[in-house]
């Protein structure tokens, strides 16, 4: 369950944004999270109520953009899309990879009144 | 609610060491949180670009400790594995092999007691147990702390034993030098696939409990052509903390990451 202390680390980061931009009331909250970045969607929304409670950031609507995994093959250098760690060049069928994209998760915007 | 002072403190973190029942440090607990208090006008709604790394915050203080322990020539090895796996019977049998050429200093990490913390203070060297409460994963911030409360000498080796789980700590960065991941035997022989995140960030990793391999049907190859599979730049090891087997080989890795520092 790190969920709970990314969700804490997400509420720190932006009640923090929202004080220095006059400490109004955090309606919106826009995540973009790669398919690899190892949070479960569910359980971190569900703690999002949790570790908002009492915060400026309690009630904010979260608003989750899912960003799909890309990588290059490091023996013939083709781009793919891959679902996880587990996967194979779809043109030379080699297994070493480097990941492109899909590692990211961070905290796009956010929206205050 | 902590078990010693009786302070509501939740899950935070709580820094002990063997021996001193009564000192006990709490880890980041300086109310983080932003108290909304104040009335406000509800006027128009802004929108505010923020483009932050959710873990930030960890990562900028694991780097500070990977500084620090770069400029003390300090090897740091984090290890990582599931409950049960050996890796304090590892550190006990690795420690008296080491101790002799550099000094070292052990975080040991676990939600409750100091039951490992006692293991590796009876081998004489400095150890701090990180007690995470329902946290299931060291963080940057706790291994901060605790090596302010160690000081590892210059030239030495600081082993952090990480909280038994192969989901949750993969993600967190605490400014090691290296990753070790142990696996036991014991184990399915496709954990590589099932838990690819951390087989993916390791560097290292240790098929521990060889000894019972004429015992139970696990098939060593395998697991390893998984773990390749899952990160081809990832070394191997096969070793038996209890007899010692492969003990040699782990330690000249050990050493040979030196090289770097």
């Amino acid at each position: 369950m790190h969920e709970m202390s990314i969700a804490l680390s997400v509420i720190d980061a932006v009640t923090t944004r929202a004080l220095q931009e006059g400490g109004g009331r955090v309606t919106e909250i826009e995540l973009a999270i790669g398919s690899l970045a190892g949070v479960q969607l569910e359980s971190l929304r569900f703690c999002f109520s949790a570790a908002s409670r009492g915060t400026l950031a309690e009630h904010a609507e979260i608003v989750i953009h899912e960003r799909h995994a890309e990588a290059q093959c490091v023996d013939c250098s083709s781009r793919f899309a891959i679902g996880s760690y587990l996967a194979r060049c779809p043109v030379c069928a080699g297994y070493r990879f480097t990941v492109v994209s899909g590692e990211e998760f961070s905290i796009q915007s956010i929206t205050i009144e | 609610m902590c078990d010693k002072c009786g302070c509501s403190s939740g899950g935070g973190a709580v820094m002990r060491r063997p021996g001193n029942d009564t000192g006990h440090v709490h880890i980041g607990e300086d109310g983080s949180h932003a108290h909304h208090d104040r009335d406000h006008e509800h006027g128009q709604s802004r929108k505010i670009e923020v483009e932050q790394d959710v873990l930030l915050k960890n990562n900028l203080l694991a780097e500070r400790n990977r500084g620090y322990f770069d400029a003390k020539h300090v090897l740091v090895l984090n290890f990582l594995s599931s409950p049960g796996s050996g890796k304090t019977t590892l550190l006990e049998k690795t420690i008296p092999l080491l101790k002799d050429e550099r000094p070292v200093t052990v975080i040991e990490g676990d939600q409750q007691t100091t039951n490992d913390a006692e293991r590796i203070d009876a081998l004489g060297v400095p150890v701090i147990q990180i007690n995470t409460g329902t946290g299931c994963h060291l963080d940057a911030e706790m291994v901060h702390r605790a090596v302010r409360e160690l000081d590892p000498p210059e030239h030495s080796f600081l082993f952090i034993e990480n909280v038994g789980n192969l989901v949750c700590p993969a993600m967190f960065d605490l400014g090691e030098s290296a990753r070790v991941v142990v696996i036991s035997v014991t184990e399915g022989e496709d954990k590589p696939l099932k838990y690819p995140t951390m087989f993916r960030h390791a560097d290292l990793c240790l098929l521990n409990k060889t000894d019972l391999l004429p015992y139970v049907d696990f098939d060593a190859e395998r697991c390893r052509q998984y773990a390749l599979q899952v990160n081809h730049r990832l070394q191997w090891l096969e070793i038996s903390a209890k007899t010692g087997k492969g003990l040699d080989q782990w330690t000249a890795w050990v050493r040979s990451r030196l090289a770097g520092l």
